[in-house]
């Protein structure tokens, strides 16, 4: 500290200037369709409509990336995965907490502006965890989504609530944990539970009012195109949640959702039919919410193989014809090419081991090979991945994801009865373990000693090739891995796991450039920014926010 | 290693804190403001309270659903008329009596009521909230500087909360009193950068080596201390006790704890 700065206290008084009321700059629908065009922010959940989660900073190279330096942390003030995912606007960061807060931080200090806190009702239910993913934001708005299925608008600058409106009924296990995606004046969300038999929905809301401007079931009712894909009532408690940030394209106007696993769970011959449009992806009009398309990758699924994958879109030229697809590794084991104007099948392999199915038809439509009673399906229960967010580099014109590699459960159907609010799941399942009693891998990470080992599983990143479908090369680690993807115009793919090593690759050649161990599990992906002329990369590990950044 | 600038900031903190304890002391002496209730008021309504109203209300003034008159939460009522109609008629179709009390007795419930339960407090006297709402955006110049509800300037904290979070005594000490009352977190500050930049408004956060604001532009900025070559905190709030009649003071407290957050 400089010991020339004088810091008085004065007994009178400054004049605020009451004129003078310009707004810092407003992030307008404008700004966010061009996001990747302003790469010193992070505007949305995954850096841009198209989720690409690529940015076009390139201060941080493979050559020096080596000489990052931990610039800041910010600690969590509570436990759990913090799976939250920070935006950040013009230097400041809007990152949630557990279960439903919502800080403004400085994005170069780290030091903490304002703290709003969202207390859930105490009957709010989530299968899995008291998790929040963040917020979305718009003009002088943050928005988030709670666990008692609400919707908050914030005031960006003080934190103060506008307005705060019910996106579901909590009392029929209702939630949201996902961060809300703006398009033009509508804030847009999905619905969890999927474990409590919900009907599941994507819904809009006026940014400005929070009144609600359209609703789009996730299973069609009666009446509706493919309501004869269930039986009797199974519909109405059929699950279908959607609980990951979709994508936008602005041209055809279209946004994209990820949607979850059909209930209950684990015995699909409760539930005959291929339970649309339960673990499909869905194309929705942006101002109707009206269904354009859907492509379903699992049918009947027995698997709880939710389709909660992020969309990610790209404009390529795909064997020879430039093309708008959708790239998505599925929970399946599959990774899919799509047309994502029509919804078109392109190419779709395996991935993973997977024996759930013996391949995909034509249209993409798996070929069912169920096991046998007591004998294990690969992949397991938690997927061949699962919700951690991809990134495509339109300059590798790779995608790169978090699989679960030699993972697999044995399942156990039971005929289930819904009753509201309570879990809706169809039987259990067990993980394969290679000794009787052996410990196996859980939804998280609580203990410092991996005493499941890589024999019951382990993490590879992998980089596909959208042009054959097939894996170009695969960093492997000893655990599995939740964590996102982050790539940058220097080429370098940032990612973590539940070891707790933050890693920088090279992202054509796969080979590890640099990391750092921070402790705790990363259950999300990084993301990068820049304030001043300096890159910074930010990611979570354990309860802290660690910003790293090149020694001035 | 302690510098010399951390010293000054110390002692002046210190001297703040005397200060503050004196005129604390004196509120509750010397009745701080012209509320109409008497030390005297709010002790006969602490004995009246107790034998008439707790058995139901509870000693916390908690126990019936929706209401919490210790901090002036209520399902209807607002005023002190307001709750003298429910005491003497009775509410709830019939789930509460109507109480024949002496007027010295009304008048004791009402002081203790909102003395906030303490039989030591200050009472305060609670006015027409949609008068008080025409002060606050008028002749009071409170939406001058405070923000309600999505409407209004940033400088000054929001004020949509404030009456689920301060008690009217809170309140009233903020219109009359304001520099006992400015919490430190809020004080005014001044910076000047070695840019030159001279930057008022608002602290919101700071610790050894930064300090984090919001300014007179409503934007939210962080400061490095090393990047200041002058940072000044004022334990001075921007506005005055304010000029208005006790009558209208009671009306703006009535509108500021109708605010509970947003509709």
């Amino acid at each position: 500290m400089r010991t020339t700065m004088k810091i008085r206290k004065y007994g009178i008084a400054f004049l605020l200037s009451l004129l003078a009321t310009n707004l810092s700059a407003q992030v307008s629908f404008e700004r966010i369709l061009n996001a990747e065009d302003e790469p010193e922010n992070w505007l949305t959940y995954n850096g841009g409509y198209k989720s690409q989660r690529y940015s076009k900073l390139d201060q941080i190279t493979p050559e020096n990336v080596g000489d990052l330096k931990l610039q800041w942390t910010l600690q969590n003030q509570v436990f759990g995965a913090w799976q939250s995912n920070p935006i950040v606007a013009d230097g400041i960061m809007y990152i949630t907490e557990r279960p439903n807060s919502v800080m403004a931080v400085d994005a170069i200090t780290g030091r903490v502006f304002w703290k709003y806190r969202h207390v859930p009702a105490e009957n709010a239910l989530v299968c899995c965890g008291a998790n929040n993913r963040g917020v979305a934001i718009l003009d002088d708005k943050v928005f988030m989504g709670t666990l008692d299925a609400r919707l908050v608008a914030l005031d960006r600058i003080t934190g103060s609530p506008v307005w705060d409106v019910e996106v579901g009924d909590v009392n029929q296990a209702y939630s949201v944990t996902m961060a809300p995606l703006v398009v033009k004046d509508k804030v847009i969300v999905g619905v969890g539970g999927g474990e409590f038999g919900i009907r599941g929905y994507v819904a809009a809301y006026d940014v400005d009012t929070g009144e609600e401007a359209w609703k789009t079931y996730t299973i069609p009712g009666p009446g509706e195109p493919n309501h004869d894909s269930w039986e009797g009532d199974d519909w109405e408690h059929g699950g279908a949640p959607v609980w990951i940030t979709g994508s936008f394209d602005p041209e055809l106007n279209l946004t994209y959702w990820g949607v979850g696993n059909p209930g209950p769970d684990w015995n699909a011959g409760q539930r005959p039919g291929d339970n649309l449009y339960s673990d499909s992806v869905i194309a929705l009009d942006a101002d109707s919410g009206e269904l354009k398309w859907y492509f379903q990758f699992t049918p009947n699924d027995a698997y709880d193989y939710d389709s909660v994958q992020v969309p990610v879109l790209a404009d390529i030229v795909w064997r020879g014809t430039p093309s708008k697809v959708m790239m998505w590794a599925n929970r399946n084991g599959y990774f899919y090419v799509l047309d994502r104007v029509t919804g078109m099948f392109l190419e779709g392999k395996p991935y993973v081991t997977v024996n759930w199915s013996s391949g995909l038809d034509e249209n993409g439509r798996p070929i069912p090979t169920p096991q046998d009673e007591g004998m294990p399906t690969f992949p397991g229960n938690q997927g061949g991945t699962n919700w951690y967010p991809p990134s495509f580099s339109p300059r590798t014109g790779l995608f790169y994801f978090s699989a679960w590699q030699d993972y697999a459960t044995i399942y156990r159907a039971e005929e289930s009865e819904y009753e509201p609010g309570r879990a809706f799941l169809g039987g259990g399942f067990s993980v394969l373990a290679p000794v009787p009693g052996a410990p196996t891998i859980g939804i998280g990470r609580t203990n410092p000693i991996n005493n499941w080992t890589n024999e019951v599983g382990f993490a590879s990143l992998k980089a596909m090739d959208p042009q054959t479908g097939e894996e170009v090369w695969s960093y492997d680690q000893f655990d599995v891995s939740d964590s996102g993807m982050l790539t940058t115009a220097s080429d370098l793919l940032f990612t973590g796991g539940r070891e707790g090593y933050f890693h920088a690759v090279d992202a054509r050649s796969g080979d590890l450039l640099w990391n750092v161990n921070l402790g705790g599990q990363i259950v999300m992906a990084p993301v990068t920014y820049s304030v001043d002329g300096v890159q910074y990369v930010s990611v979570i590990s354990g309860h802290a926010l660690s910003t790293f950044a090149l020694p001035n | 290693m302690k510098t010399p600038i951390v010293k000054i900031g110390r002692l002046a903190s210190l001297a703040l804190w005397g200060a503050f304890s004196i005129l604390a002391q004196q509120a509750v002496g010397q009745e701080v403001g012209d509320h109409q209730y008497t030390s005297e008021a709010v002790e006969t309504g602490s004995r009246v309270y107790t034998q008439q109203c707790a058995l139901c209300h509870g000693p916390q003034g908690d126990l019936v659903d929706g209401i919490d008159l210790s901090i002036g939460q209520f399902r209807k009522a607002q005023s002190d008329s307001d709750l003298v109609g429910v005491i003497s008629g009775g509410a709830a179709e019939g789930r509460m009596p109507a109480f024949n009390l002496r007027a010295d007795e009304m008048n004791g419930i009402i002081a203790f009521i909102r003395a906030g339960f303490d039989p030591e407090g200050v009472a305060v006297r609670i006015g027409d909230p949609v008068r008080g709402k025409a002060l606050f955006e008028g002749k009071g110049e409170c939406a001058d500087c405070h923000r309600v509800r999505g409407v209004g300037p940033r400088t000054a904290p929001d004020l949509s909360n404030i009456g689920a979070i301060r008690t009217p005594a809170s309140l009233q000490r903020n219109l009359l009193d304001p520099a006992t009352a400015l919490l430190p977190i809020n004080r005014p500050v001044r910076l000047v950068t070695r840019n030159e930049e001279t930057i008022v408004g608002r602290r919101l956060n700071e610790d050894t080596y930064t300090v984090q604001i919001i300014d007179s532009q409503e934007r939210l900025r962080s400061l490095k201390k090393s990047d200041l070559v002058s940072y000044e905190i004022s334990d001075q709030p921007s506005k005055q006790p304010t000029d208005m009649t006790s009558d209208e003071v009671a009306d703006v407290i009535g509108y500021l704890l109708s605010l509970r957050g947003i509709e």
